[in-house]
Formats: C-alpha cells, structure tokens, sequence
C-alpha cells in the first residue's frame, strides 16, 4: 500500500511544473508571429524553383577561384581606400558637426540653469529643439541618407561623405553631450559659477575628464562607419559596395568573391587598428 | 608621452586631409549659391508628404511586411543560433568548436546587405528574401552572443543532473537551458531592435518592404511619397523600440 503512495507520488513529482505555462507561451508567440509568415511570402519551396537554382548556382559555383588579375586587385585596392577614405572623411565631418551641438546640448554647460535669472526657458527651449535635430539625423539609417544624396549630388562617394557625416554628427552629438554631462560636472559648474564662458569651462572644467571617453567612443565609431561605407555603394555612393554591386549584377562570382575577402579583410583590420588606437590613447 | 600624442594626433589629421583629398572632394562647392538653391529645392520637393488615404494604406502595407520580415528573420535567427551555438559552446568537443565558430564568424562578417543580393538570387525579388537574408547574418551574431551565454552559465545543475543519471538532452535542458534563456530572449529582442532598422534597407536590393518603395518612388521622382515612407521608418523603428523595451523589462527583469 505504502509502497504504490510513494511511486505515485515520485511519479507526479517528475512532470515539469512549468511545462503547461511553456507551452501556453510557445503558442501565442507562433501565433503572433503567423501572420509574419504570410506577409513575407514565406515558401522555402521557391529556394528549390529550378530557375532560381540555376541562378544562383552558376552564381556560386564562380565563385572559386576568386579572380586575382593583377587589373582586377588594382581596381580593387583603388575602392577600398576609396572606402576608408569616404569612412574617414564623413567621420572628420561628423565630429565637426557634433561637438557644437553637443555643447549646446550638454546641461552641464548650461549657465541659464545655475540659478533663478532670465533665458531658462529659451535654453531649454534650444536645448530640445537641437536634441530633436539630432533624433532625426541619426533615426533615418546613413543609406537612406547616401540614397537621398546620390539624387542630389550625384553618383560618387561625394554622397557617401554626407551620408555618413550627417547620421554620425546625430548620434556623436548625442553621445558626446551624455559623457559631457555624466564626468565630474563640479570643476565646470563652478568656473561658471565664477564667470566663466561656456568655452572655457567647456575646456577646463570638462574636456581634461571627458577626453578619454571621447576618443574612445570616436575611434569605434569609425570603425562602425567603415562596415556602413563598404555597403553604402549598393545605392551607388562609391567604394567596395559599388563594385560588389556591378559584380553581382554581372553574376561575376569570381570577383565577387574577391570583394567578399577584402570585406572580411578590411573589417578584421579596422577592428584591430581601432583596439590598437583605443589601447595607445585611452 | 606627450610626444607619443601629438605624433598620433598629427598623424590623425594628416590621414584626414589625405582621405579629403583622395576623394578629390571639393565640398566648397557645395556651398556656392547655385549649389545651395540647387540642394534647397531639391529638399523642399520632398514637402509635404503625400498623405493622401491611397498611399497611407501601400505605406501601411509596406509596414507590415517590414515588421514582418525583421521578426520571422530574427525569429529563425534566434531558432539556429541556439542549434550553432551548442557546438560553438563546446559541448560537443574542441574541434567541432572551432569548426562551428567558423561559421558564426562568416555569417555574421558578410554585411545584411551582402546576404539580401545573393538572396535575391537564390529565392527571387521579395520580401522572403530579405528574411533569409536577416535570419542568415542575425544567426551568426545569436549564435555568438549565445555560446558566449552558456560557457557563462554555471555547469554545476546541468552536472548534478546527469551525475543522478538523466541523460544528457535531459540535463541541458532542465539543468542549464533555465538559467541561460532569460538572456538569450534578451538578445533576441535586442537583435529585432536593430534588424528593424536593416528591413527598413533591404529593399534596395529588391528584397521587400519599405526600403524597396522607397527606392521605387525616389527612381520615378516622386519625393513626396518617399518622405511618407521616410516617416513611415521613424514611426516603425519608434514602435518596435518601445515594444522590445517593454518585453524585456517584463520578460527578462
């Protein structure tokens, strides 16, 4: 009698507790995520449609033996600093653009909230507005911005630049004014306090804290804008993407190919001179 | 030391003016005034949106879509990265490890953008594209931030378990699956976040979604209908940010 109790009730204690509410959840999230099947036309059969194999075979099947002609390399050495080139250039611009509306935007630096006086609310007022300007730069993606300015100034890595200066000054901005905001506020609270201008507490009371932040956040943020140049030429802002996009149209898998190893090259490169760079100045 | 910054501050400048000049770039003339007008009107053809009721429900249904090929991509994402990241995680020996963090590394190495082109290629023009092309490059990054999650995940549970004799699937996924799955919802979220933003792009290699309209209405001149789609991106991105955020604070917290 005893001895069926305890098998029971070993029995009853091995079944998951949770199972049931596991389940339940599994459940709704297939369901919510259903409708997403059918909008993305979801068919892996089409993967198998022997025109699109076809394709895509021949495609993949160039891919080896990458084409190294000499001609070939040539051209690409010649997107790839292309590449860094248009990365750094948005960047130098990007930093000129952000540290002005940073400082705007730092409260640290604001002399209107140091006590009861008049302009309060016109700081805050261009305090927001410059905060929403910088919302919008960064919020639209830089090859929507790269897309625009193809339109606009025409095909080259010109549009490139812009595009990585504008959606990089928005998020630098921000990110600057928050390390302007989040150091030791104390040295330049009381420099303006005494009188000073916003500069200068800027620079002595801010800055010799904030500097190794600063530059360690901008180098990696150069690196991130060279992984968005070598695709910003997909829409035809110049560099390696332009390339990669001419040699997938063509269904050149040699050198497509190619340019996926420089790719692999160019971002294991940047990565190591930015941990290198953050290493010696930080 | 001070000689040591200032050598690599000039050096920085001088890389700088160098890439200035290789781009031959001549931004001055960016700002002649027939240059200014030229970009100015060219600006203001984008205003005011077209917001008539016709193109708000194609706007609408280029949302959808969007949503949908960042969710099912993350969805699968999440789906392999935990099948790559068990092998990744060393769980089934050192060579298998290395051979299985390989891949993740060249999944997640070649660009969203890179993977929807060949996409289009292998699964024709369409938003199923650009899902396989996020769930492709989205599981090497799931994958690596989620072995990363279970060699971090104590192993003692998962020992004990099968010390008592449970069989080791059994093991893993009462002992550490528990512990680890707070975090890996976690990334996932993160991870939809972020490939919000890459489906509203994708488009511009024919892979669906808002991106492919807008490609469309800016190659036809139409400016107006690619600023509707434009505010169609922000209010997007907004939505799932705030969406993401408040799963994983109830999720994961």
């Amino acid at each position: 009698m005893t001895t069926t109790v305890t098998g029971k009730r070993s029995q009853e204690s091995l079944r998951d507790p949770a199972a049931g509410r596991r389940a339940l959840a599994a459940v709704v999230v297939l369901l919510l995520l259903w409708p997403g099947v059918i909008w993305t036309e979801f068919s892996p059969a089409v993967l198998f449609d022997p025109q699109n194999r076809q394709t895509i075979g021949h495609f993949l099947g160039t891919f080896l033996p990458p084409n190294f002609s000499p001609e070939f390399l040539r051209l690409i050495a010649k997107s790839t600093l292309e590449t860094l080139a248009l990365a750094t250039a948005g960047m130098a611009l990007a930093i000129a653009f952000a540290l002005p509306l940073a400082l705007i935007v730092a409260r640290s630096l604001s002399i209107s909230r140091i006590g009861p006086g008049p302009g309060r609310g016109a700081g805050n007022l261009l305090r927001t507005l410059v905060r929403f300007v910088l919302m919008v730069l960064r919020g639209i993606p830089e090859i929507v911005w790269a897309l625009l300015f193809v339109r606009a100034v025409g095909l080259g890595p010109a549009a490139g630049v812009l595009a990585i200066a504008i959606t990089y000054s928005g998020m630098l901005g921000k990110i600057y004014s928050e390390i302007f905001e989040s150091g030791d506020v104390q040295p330049a609270r009381v420099l303006l306090e005494s009188g000073s201008g916003r500069l200068g507490s800027f620079f002595y009371g801010i800055l010799p804290g904030a500097l190794p932040e600063l530059v360690s956040y901008t180098i990696y943020r150069w690196e991130c804008a060279i992984r968005a140049s070598v695709v910003m030429g997909f829409v035809g802002a110049g560099g390696l993407g332009q390339q990669m996009e001419l040699s997938m149209r063509l269904l050149n898998g040699g050198e497509a190919s190619t340019i996926l190893l420089t790719f692999l090259l160019l971002v294991l490169l940047a990565d190591a001179v930015s941990a290198l760079l953050r290493r010696a100045l930080t | 030391m001070a000689a040591f910054y200032w050598s690599t501050a000039l050096g920085l400048v001088a890389v700088t003016w160098l890439s200035f000049h290789y781009l031959a770039l001549d931004l001055s003339q960016l700002f002649t005034i027939k240059e200014a007008t030229r970009m100015t009107q060219y600006a203001a053809s984008f205003f005011p949106p077209d917001l008539s009721a016709d193109y708000l429900v194609r706007a609408a249904r280029g949302m959808a879509e969007t949503l949908a090929i960042s969710a099912i991509g993350t969805a699968l994402a999440a789906l392999a990265g935990v099948f790559l990241a068990l092998p990744a995680a060393g769980y089934f020996g050192a060579v298998v490890r290395a051979a299985s963090k390989l891949v993740l590394n060249f999944l997640r190495a070649v660009p969203e953008l890179v993977w929807a082109a060949i996409m289009v290629l292998a699964a024709g023009l369409g938003p199923f594209a650009g899902t396989l092309a996020l769930a492709v490059h989205t599981a090497g990054v799931l994958g690596r931030l989620f072995a990363e999650t279970l060699e971090n995940t104590p192993r003692e549970p998962q020992l004990a378990l099968s010390d008592a004799g449970s069989p080791a699937s059994a093991a893993f996924i009462y002992g550490t699956l528990p512990a680890a799955i707070p975090q890996f919802v976690a990334y996932a979220l993160y991870r939809w976040e972020y490939n919000i933003r890459m489906a509203a792009v994708l488009g511009f290699v024919g892979a669906g979604g808002l991106g492919q309209m807008l490609y469309f209405s800016l190659s036809l001149f139409q400016q107006q209908q690619a600023c509707t789609i434009i505010l169609a991106m922000l209010v997007l991105v907004a939505i799932v940010d705030a969406v993401s955020a408040w799963l994983r604070k109830r999720l994961v917290l």
